[in-house]
């Protein structure tokens, strides 16, 4: 399966075994623009998968109000770019939800999920990856998938998990690579990051699309016989903190990169925490490869914004050299 | 040069060419979705002038006259008695509170004065398992499902029985045992969600609705677009109850909106709305059973306007004689008040008198007295209650910081003021 019929699979499966369960937002009903929803409708009815008018703030109200009524709700956001009318109903309602009712009322049964990231051509509206304006909100969870098999597994983790989840789902990466996914239900659990390659010169730290682009760069610095860990945070919040660390206090050198701006970016998060829990291991200033604080990403000048693989490379030579 | 003839032959031509075009030879024309509209051929704009104004629906009089027997709903003595006594014990507990916050005794309070009888009539017509969702001025809702004069207090004062345990603002009520969702301050972002609460009611088949109450302010909000539009396409059991009471803080319905309230919009989203008058408790409460019966039956939003007045100030941190004057709130709660229209009804039916009106109005005053005494003395939660909820479970950077917080605490025991608290 490839990463878009992963989606399809996690939610497949969820109509299957929660009766209480929905999926919905625009053009969900005939599969959605990227076909994740597809099928779905025909064989679970159009009670439970349909399109609602075009709304985000709409789309996410509703799908708290179906959460806290105790139905699993899978709400669907068009493009990352286009959550923002649902801010609001993400950060002051969903997010509080618990909090503010003294646990009497929840919305964990929400999930939304969103397209999200570069996709060579997106423009200012197709790319953007937001993740760091809801890692700033208490009370919801952000994941984000580097792959087929991680996704599956991340999204019915969310999908069960009994907060409200953002699924940002790398649109570039929905047909690429296909991999052996599982057929049966699997979670893979939230909060957790993934060390992908040991090493010991370096921790890398990145997400989604950027992992493969880091993983090129593991293999150009083991040409010059540079080791580095490369760590797939997986979920930006909340977020694992001990194995970022431990990787540091082994390596003494940090490298995150993402492909949203670098000011105010998950990755500025990141290094603050490890700034202070591994001053003393530290053996250089943390590099943070990303995009400029320009917005993302001008329609023509994509290779030159992305945080690419030589852009990465330069951050190693720099920590190496240091 | 063109002869008379042959320039009256053109004529005659260009007229029978301007004739077929007078008529198209469609009658109706099917456009997208489900609008089969005539066609004409008269360039003639909709003029909102031209709309009748949807009337108010009333049953009793101001002088507590019924206007129509057969418009009376049948409630027993003790029904009657017990929603008037609701209405005034939630007026009396609302000057109280209202007090204490100037005494400095509770932080912050908001009244429903003149109020009370949309609260009241419109909760007496649903199920108790209907959920509610509310803005911040339904507290008689809650009076009426059987919220405790401690339940409220207790809120109000912050303290470790408070339902959210002194997390939110007084008046932030909420009660899973009575179906009432907890109020935030955001307004209107409850009404998308209560449509996708009656959207799952609806999938459950457990013959439930949900209502949502709102003030005409609130309905300015683009998340109350959104909801009636979700409501319509997706067939909603949920009842909107519109509270136009006339003012958003200080901002006058005139400006609120253009159009005729909030009823009009209805029909433009393709639901059935209706008009009440909102100090006349049967009406409301005729209203909202049988929107109930069309939302439960039929698998439809309705939408309601009760025309009512804030009589009280926005909230304690207002003062609405900066933008209305004193004699103009006065008038209005003299001419019409919905609990002194209700107690001239209960007066003619026989029901009750001068005699019970004293004994209640003493009796109601020692209990939210009491009430008020006894909630005070209560203490806070414990600090560690800062962390809790954030997510279902705590999370380690939380544990990490109720850690930090603790040894803050330690190092700095003295600068707080444990003997409000409960000990950690």
């Amino acid at each position: 399966m490839n990463l878009c019929q992963a989606v399809q699979n996690s939610i497949d499966l969820t109509l299957a075994n929660d009766h209480t369960s929905i999926a919905f937002g625009e053009d969900v009903a005939f599969g959605g623009v990227f076909r994740c929803t597809v099928d779905l409708r025909q064989k679970y009815g159009a009670d439970r998968v349909f399109n609602t008018p075009l709304s985000e703030q709409g789309i996410v109200g509703f799908g708290i109000g179906c959460a806290v009524a105790g139905a699993t709700a899978i709400a669907e956001i068009q493009f990352a770019d286009y959550i923002f009318p649902a801010y609001d109903q993400i950060v002051n309602e969903a997010s509080k939800y618990r909090y503010r009712s003294g646990n009497l009322f929840d919305c964990g049964r929400l999930t939304i999920r969103a397209p999200w990231g570069a996709v060579g051509h997106g423009g200012l509206y197709h790319s953007q990856s937001p993740e760091a304006q809801f890692l700033h909100t208490p009370g919801i969870k952000v994941v984000i998938p580097r792959g087929a098999i991680q996704a599956k597994g991340l999204l019915l983790s969310c999908i069960k998990d009994d907060n409200p989840c953002i699924f940002f789902e790398p649109k570039i990466l929905y047909r690429s690579a296909k991999e052996n996914v599982p057929i049966k239900d699997y979670t893979i659990p939230l909060s957790k990051a993934e060390v992908l390659t040991e090493g010991t010169d370096i921790t890398m730290v990145t997400w989604g699309t950027q992992v493969h682009v880091l993983h090129e760069v593991v293999q150009m610095a083991a040409k010059e016989n540079i080791s580095c860990e490369l760590i797939d945070l997986r979920t930006i919040v909340p977020w694992d903190v001990d194995t970022v660390c431990k990787s540091v206090v082994k390596t003494g050198k940090l490298l995150i990169s993402h492909e949203a701006p670098i000011t105010g970016g998950v990755g500025a998060e990141i290094a603050a925490t490890v700034m202070k829990e591994c001053f003393l291991n530290l053996e250089a200033p943390i590099e943070r490869i990303c995009g400029y604080d320009v917005h993302p990403i001008p329609h023509t000048y994509e290779t030159f914004y992305i945080p690419s693989k030589w852009k990465c490379f330069d951050g190693v030579k720099r920590l190496m050299a240091y | 040069m063109l002869t008379r003839r042959v320039l009256h032959r053109l004529f005659r031509c260009a007229v029978g060419q301007i004739n077929k075009r007078q008529q198209s030879t469609q009658q109706n024309l099917l456009i997208s979705g489900h609008i089969n509209a005539p066609l004409t051929n008269k360039l003639q704009f909709l003029f909102p002038k031209d709309r009748p104004i949807i009337p108010v629906y009333r049953v009793l009089e101001t002088d507590g006259h019924v206007i129509d027997e057969t418009q009376t709903p049948s409630f027993s003595d003790e029904q009657i008695v017990k929603m008037y006594k609701d209405m005034t014990l939630l007026s009396t507990m609302d000057e109280l509170l209202y007090q204490s916050q100037r005494q400095g005794r509770i932080s912050f309070y908001m009244t429903n004065y003149g109020e009370e009888a949309t609260h009241v009539g419109s909760a007496a017509a649903l199920d108790p398992n209907d959920l509610v969702y509310g803005q911040y001025r339904e507290a008689g809702v809650l009076m009426y499902r059987g919220f405790q004069l401690d339940d409220f207090m207790n809120q109000c004062f912050g303290n470790l029985k408070a339902s959210c345990k002194g997390i939110q603002m007084p008046v932030h009520y909420g009660s899973k045992k009575l179906n009432f969702v907890t109020i935030s301050s955001t307004l209107a972002t409850q009404m998308p969600q209560a449509v996708g609460s009656a959207y799952a009611y609806k999938r459950a088949q457990n013959m439930l609705c949900v209502i949502c109450y709102f003030g005409e302010g609130a309905s300015s909000e683009g998340d109350a677009h959104a909801a009636l539009n979700f409501s319509a396409t997706l067939e909603a059991p949920v009842l909107f109850f519109c509270r136009n009471n006339g003012y958003a803080i200080s901002t006058s319905a005139t400006e609120q909106y253009r159009g005729d309230g909030v009823a009009s919009r209805g029909p433009g989203y393709g639901i059935a709305a209706i008009r009440v008058d909102g100090n006349d408790l049967f009406a409301v409460y005729n209203a909202t059973k049988a929107a109930r019966d069309m939302a439960v039956n039929e698998m439809r939003p309705v939408l309601i306007e009760a025309m009512t007045y804030r009589v009280g100030h926005h909230s304690t941190s207002d003062d609405s004689s900066a933008y209305r004057s004193i004699d103009e709130v006065r008038i209005r709660d003299k001419r019409d008040n919905p609990i002194s229209r209700f107690r001239k009804y209960m007066t003619l039916r026989g029901c009750w008198n001068e005699e019970k009106e004293e004994e209640w109005v003493k009796e109601s005053k020692r209990s939210v007295m009491e009430s008020f005494t006894r909630c005070e003395k209560i203490k806070r939660a414990s600090p560690a209650t800062i962390f809790e909820n954030v997510f279902d479970k705590v999370e380690p950077h939380l544990q990490r910081q109720m850690k930090e917080m603790n040894e803050h605490i330690k190092l700095h025991h003295d600068h707080f003021p444990w003997t409000q608290y409960e000990s950690m």
